[in-house]
């Protein structure tokens, strides 16, 4: 079938058809000739350029950024090693996929695309631009690297892989807060981007375990384990995050005795770990729901302990067929850090709100939010990306199209 | 495996006693982790001189409310605040319910279009709107959308409806029987209905981020019903419209309605995110009686008790509803 | 019953079954523990004072460009911190808004909150929140602002209009006094933080705005065109404003309560950061100077009976200069606002600032 052909077959099918396609491709090529001309003219970058770092790191001292930017480059090389290993690596029962494939061909290219022009674009100093560019040649090289010689070290690649994302995790805390040597910077000197990020990753990270107990303990036999759980779970789920977090604000400090009570960032980070553990915990139980109860009883026939059944057989099945809602839940568990503006915390729309509040940006809040908006999607994007991609990898073979 | 089993088996294997020890080790870290932070409560809240109180809720509240259903003025006490807020958060998320599924509904059958064009904008709406925060989304249709309205003369006007700074003015009934429709008064609009546009930048970020939501549990509701369906549908030449409306979104409700119990529940507790534009929702009128009466403990009980008592209601009724829709099946 | 129980489903049973323990649970009495001075020797642990400001107004609590906060609140936390530890960099601030303000100070969070807070019976009072008010710094009065051209001149003008106002501030309450009083209707706006309440009336949601006078007068300054806002000339309420401990620790507010009195009295009796060394060798040298050796600690023990060390007057000003030199750079004639002292002069000269005797 020619593309007139599909076109037509597509857009034109009948006159009603026809008519609504005339319709809908006017009103978006008015849509987008009007939003270019006004991010083009009208637009006032100005207060993306002259704010980028304090959306970025807030009050993150000027200083100590170096580690960040170390910070930075680390995960870029991570990323890109991650990401060559998973394609170098033979997946069993499926032929070898070629080195790049046509889906990887098109993501370097827009990776190449983006970092060229948006630095710039931001008004961003050569310097810095220097830095984006020397970070996107990272990704690409080690992903080039990776995926070269993955083959060849499959066996120590596969054991490492799985280690390199904690490990990095936790040296990127000490990079961030300080010790072993460097410099403390209290959690009240992170702001913007870098806060979001944190508090997310560390609610996501602390959750999931927490999640998987909840829903374990949810279908328990035992009636004071499966009790405790339903009230925690239900509890948590009935009320608004707001409240909560408000709950953490106000009140946590009388249930603690005084100043042991977690710095209110961090106490933040908790509130949302165990709002996400409540939500995760129902994912994972709709996931150990789709696997038969002959398993368990099969394991434990084997002779497995109750805990090695779980753990080598409920779970890994279990956890598989949770996946999309377990990452749907991470991705609005990054939504939801949003709401720590409500509570006074600096976190990327708390920074983008004080940005505001100076006078002479007024009336230029639909570019801020625009921003944001950008970042953010691209961000619940990408983890969605990421979750359909381990999804398609993890699903055994007899599953798969 | 350690091949020197014993004859008998140590305590610790004991599959009696076992599932007893761990609820009671479990029972007992509850018991402890409870009292310890009771414990504490009470010492600080007494040292604070806060201890339980609900004495303030019959005192006069001496704060405003800005637009309430429920009549409310400053000399009133905190529970008729409290209640008035109450009403106001109802209020929005009732009309967000049915905004949000005529919305949801409309664009999740988009996707399955005949239209190549419809089915695949429908698509990418539904994911972008799904990817930003709904805090920021409230924000942006306040200041950037609402704010940025014309005002007095200027203002949107179309005939017996006017969108201005100030708000939505609809035409109704005054005054008894009398029709009238908005009028500008020395350059402030009036009118018999009216919405202001902290109440219209909540309700318009309610409905668009849920009904993205709602979209999707109706798509896939969709999704589920077998092919043949539509096949036969067409076959006895309804078309595509008249095929989904008779056919096909009978059966959908089936996995419809439990989905958008879930989505109306989440409408309901997103409401609470009305402080972000100046809407003054139960959430709101709670936070500034805890300003004005410092009792903490108390305020949060309320919140967490009324918006309960909205998810319970929700879920009654969604669950009526999903009786009715699954015997209609059988 | 079963009825109920089929319709009800089982998550909804039990969170209420969850509330209930909570009901129960808060409902449970216990006896409280006398304490001492806990939060001096917490606050000399860990080395640090923390203070509760609002981080956002020009002249009282504010950011720089350079992350370095300053104002009038901020040389507040910095005093204490300076007599109490010695050092006036010893200070973590904290930005709090204004309905999470007495929370944070009441559950210990913040040990000092100097965040333009008025005093009021209700908010002092055991029954009420429960705060314990040092000395007012700020002797202020709430008032109107509204855009030049709008024809408002009174309060009276805003009957029937929408009042931008920041939700849970005594403002909010005194205007709706006001607006009763005069029988007038109007629409508060309410936003939780300064920022959006401003940001509401300069894209003109409403047709005035109401907060403390100097508050108003601090935010004009930033404006693009501060001569296009009008300050009424009404004053609405008295607005002292005033820096506020908990009623937990006794001890903890007196130390607050005369750091703050010894930046008067200082101011008085004419000390200032630049002299302070010269009268402190002064005062060591001439025993006659009694009244200048108590003040100083040279002799007698005030700072041990308040749990200070016995020259925390003398950290104090050398850290941050007496009352009026904090004034002046942060509000008066130093600084961008330019505000008049007025009812903020000593009360030899006809102010309100009065330090009772160090005696």
């Amino acid at each position: 079938m020619g593309p007139i052909q599909r076109l037509r077959k597509d857009l034109f099918a009948n006159p009603l058809d026809g008519l609504v396609s005339v319709l809908l491709l006017s009103g978006l090529a008015v849509a987008g000739y009007r939003l270019l001309h006004w991010a083009l003219t009208q637009a006032r970058w100005a207060v993306i350029q002259a704010n980028s770092t304090l959306l970025a790191v807030g009050r993150y001292p000027i200083e100590q950024q170096w580690r960040l930017w170390l910070l930075v480059a680390l995960v870029a090389a991570a990323s890109g090693l991650s990401w060559g290993v998973l394609r170098g690596l033979p997946v069993r029962d499926r032929p070898k996929t070629t080195l790049w494939p046509s889906n990887d061909r098109l993501a370097a290219i827009l990776l190449v695309f983006l970092a060229s022009w948006t630095p710039a674009l931001l008004g961003l100093t050569l310097a810095i631009q220097a830095r984006w560019w020397t970070l996107t040649a990272l990704v690409l090289l080690m992903r080039w690297l990776a995926g070269r010689y993955a083959g060849r070290f499959a066996k120590p690649a596969a054991l490492a892989m799985p280690l390199l994302w904690p490990l990095l995790y936790l040296l990127g805390m000490v990079l961030i807060g300080g010790g072993l040597g460097l410099v403390t910077v209290g959690a009240n000197e992170w702001g913007g981007l870098l806060l979001t990020l944190v508090e997310a990753s560390f609610a996501i990270l602390l959750s999931f375990p927490l999640g998987v107990l909840l829903a374990l303990g949810r279908r328990s036999s035992l009636p004071m384990l499966r009790w405790g759980s339903i009230v925690y779970i239900e509890f948590i789920r009935g009320a608004p995050l707001i409240t909560l977090l408000f709950l953490g604000q106000n009140i946590l400090g009388f249930l603690l005795p005084g100043g042991l009570a977690p710095d209110r960032v961090w106490r933040a980070a908790w509130i949302l770990t165990f709002f996400s553990a409540a939500y995760l915990a129902e994912a994972v139980r709709s996931g150990l729901a789709a696997v038969p109860r002959g398993q368990l009883e099969a394991a434990r026939s084997l002779g497995l302990s109750l805990p090695q059944a779980l753990g080598r057989v409920v779970l890994p099945q279990a956890l598989r067929v949770a996946l999309p809602a377990t990452v749907g839940q991470f991705i609005s568990l990054l939504q939801d850090t949003t709401l720590l503006s409500l509570i006074g915390l600096l976190d990327l729309l708390g920074t983008a709100r004080s940005v505001m509040a100076n006078p002479l940006y007024l009336g230029k809040s639909a570019e801020v939010y625009l921003t944001l908006a950008v970042l953010f999607w691209c961000c619940c994007a990408a983890l969605g990306l990421g979750s359909r991609a381990l999804e398609r990898r993890l699903s055994p073979p007899s599953l798969s199209r | 495996m350690a091949d020197s089993t014993p004859a008998h088996p140590p305590w610790w294997h004991n599959r009696r006693l076992l599932p007893w020890l761990v609820q009671g080790a479990v029972g007992l870290t509850l018991l402890v982790v409870i009292a310890f932070l009771l414990g504490n409560l009470v010492r600080n809240l007494s040292a604070a001189g806060l201890l339980l109180s609900w004495r303030w809720l019959g005192q006069p509240a001496s704060f405003d409310i800005a637009e309430t259903l429920l009549p409310f003025n400053a000399s009133e006490p905190y529970w008729r605040g409290l209640l008035a807020g109450l009403v106001n958060t109802v209020r929005v998320v009732l009309l967000g319910f049915v905004g949000a599924t005529v919305l949801g509904t409309v664009v999740g059958s988009a996707s399955f279009s005949s239209n190549a064009l419809v089915k695949r904008l429908a698509r990418i709406v539904v994911e972008v709107i799904r990817n930003i925060p709904l805090l920021l989304q409230l924000v942006f249709w306040y200041f950037v959308v609402f704010l940025a309205l014309p005002n007095g003369a200027e203002a949107i006007q179309l005939p017996g409806i006017v969108l201005a700074k100030s708000g939505l003015f609809l035409p109704g009934f005054e005054a008894g029987l009398h029709w009238s429709g908005p009028t500008l008064v020395d350059g402030i609009w009036q009118a018999p209905l009216r919405f202001t546009p902290e109440f219209g930048a909540l309700l318009t970020g309610l409905v668009v981020y849920t009904g993205a939501f709602i979209a999707e549990v109706v798509r896939g509701g969709i999704a589920s019903v077998p092919k043949g369906q539509w096949e036969a549908a067409a076959s006895l030449g309804l078309g595509a419209f008249e095929s989904l409306r008779r056919i096909i979104i009978p059966q959908a409700l089936r996995v419809i309605v439990p989905g958008l119990n879930t989505q109306y529940i989440s409408l309901a507790k997103n409401s609470s995110l009305a402080v972000a534009c100046g809407y003054t929702d139960l959430y709101s009128v709670a936070e500034t009686s805890l300003n004005q009466t410092g009792r903490a403990i108390e305020v949060i009980v309320i919140l967490l008790a009324a918006y309960l008592a909205i998810n319970l209601v929700i879920s009654l009724v969604m669950n009526g509803l999903n009786r009715l829709v699954q015997i209609k099946e059988r | 019953m079963p009825f109920l129980r089929k319709l009800l489903p089982k998550r909804s049973l039990t969170s209420t079954l969850g509330l209930a323990l909570l009901l129960v649970s808060c409902a449970a009495d216990g006896g409280g523990g006398g304490l001492q001075s806990q939060k001096i020797d917490l606050i000399k642990g860990r080395a640090k004072l923390i203070c509760g400001v609002d981080g956002k107004l020009p002249g009282f609590s504010f950011v720089g460009s350079d992350g370095a906060y300053s104002g009038l609140d901020v040389d507040v936390c910095k005093a204490v911190a300076a007599s109490l530890l010695g050092d006036p960099a010893k200070v973590d601030y904290r930005d709090l808004n204004s309905s999470e303000r007495f929370a944070a100070l009441a559950s210990g969070e913040v040990d000092l909150l100097s965040r333009n807070t008025t005093e009021t019976l209700s908010r002092d009072a055991a029954g009420g929140n429960g705060l314990s008010f040092a000395p007012t710094t700020f002797y202020d009065g709430q008032g109107v602002m509204a855009a030049a051209g709008s024809g408002v001149k009174s309060l009276k003008d805003l009957a029937g209009k929408p009042i931008c106002v920041e939700s849970g501030t005594t403002t909010e309450l005194n205007l709706a006094d006001r607006m009763r009083e005069i029988k007038a209707t109007y629409t508060p706006l309410k936003f939780q933080t300064g920022d959006q309440t401003y940001a509401a009336y300069l894209q003109g949601r409403c047709l005035a705005v109401t907060s403390d006078r100097s508050q108003l007068a601090a935010k004009r300054t930033s404006f693009p065109d501060p001569a296009a806002h009008l300050l009424l000339e009404e004053v609405l309420s008295k607005e002292p404003l005033t820096p506020a401990t908990t009623n937990a620790d006794p001890v903890w507010s007196d130390a607050v309560r005369w750091s703050v009195y010894a930046l008067m009295q200082a101011e008085e009796l004419g000390i200032t950061k630049a002299n302070v060394a010269a009268k402190l060798a002064q005062a060591k040298a001439n025993p006659n100077l009694a009244d200048l050796r108590r003040f100083l600690g040279v002799e007698g023990d005030f700072g041990k009976t308040l749990g200070l060390p016995a020259d925390f007057v003398v950290k104090e000003i050398a850290a941050v200069g007496n009352y009026g030199e904090i004034f002046d750079r942060n509000v008066g004639p130093g600084s961008k606002l330019k505000l008049d002292r007025g009812l903020n002069r000593q009360w030899s000269k006809g102010g309100l600032i009065y330090s009772p005797p160090f005696r």
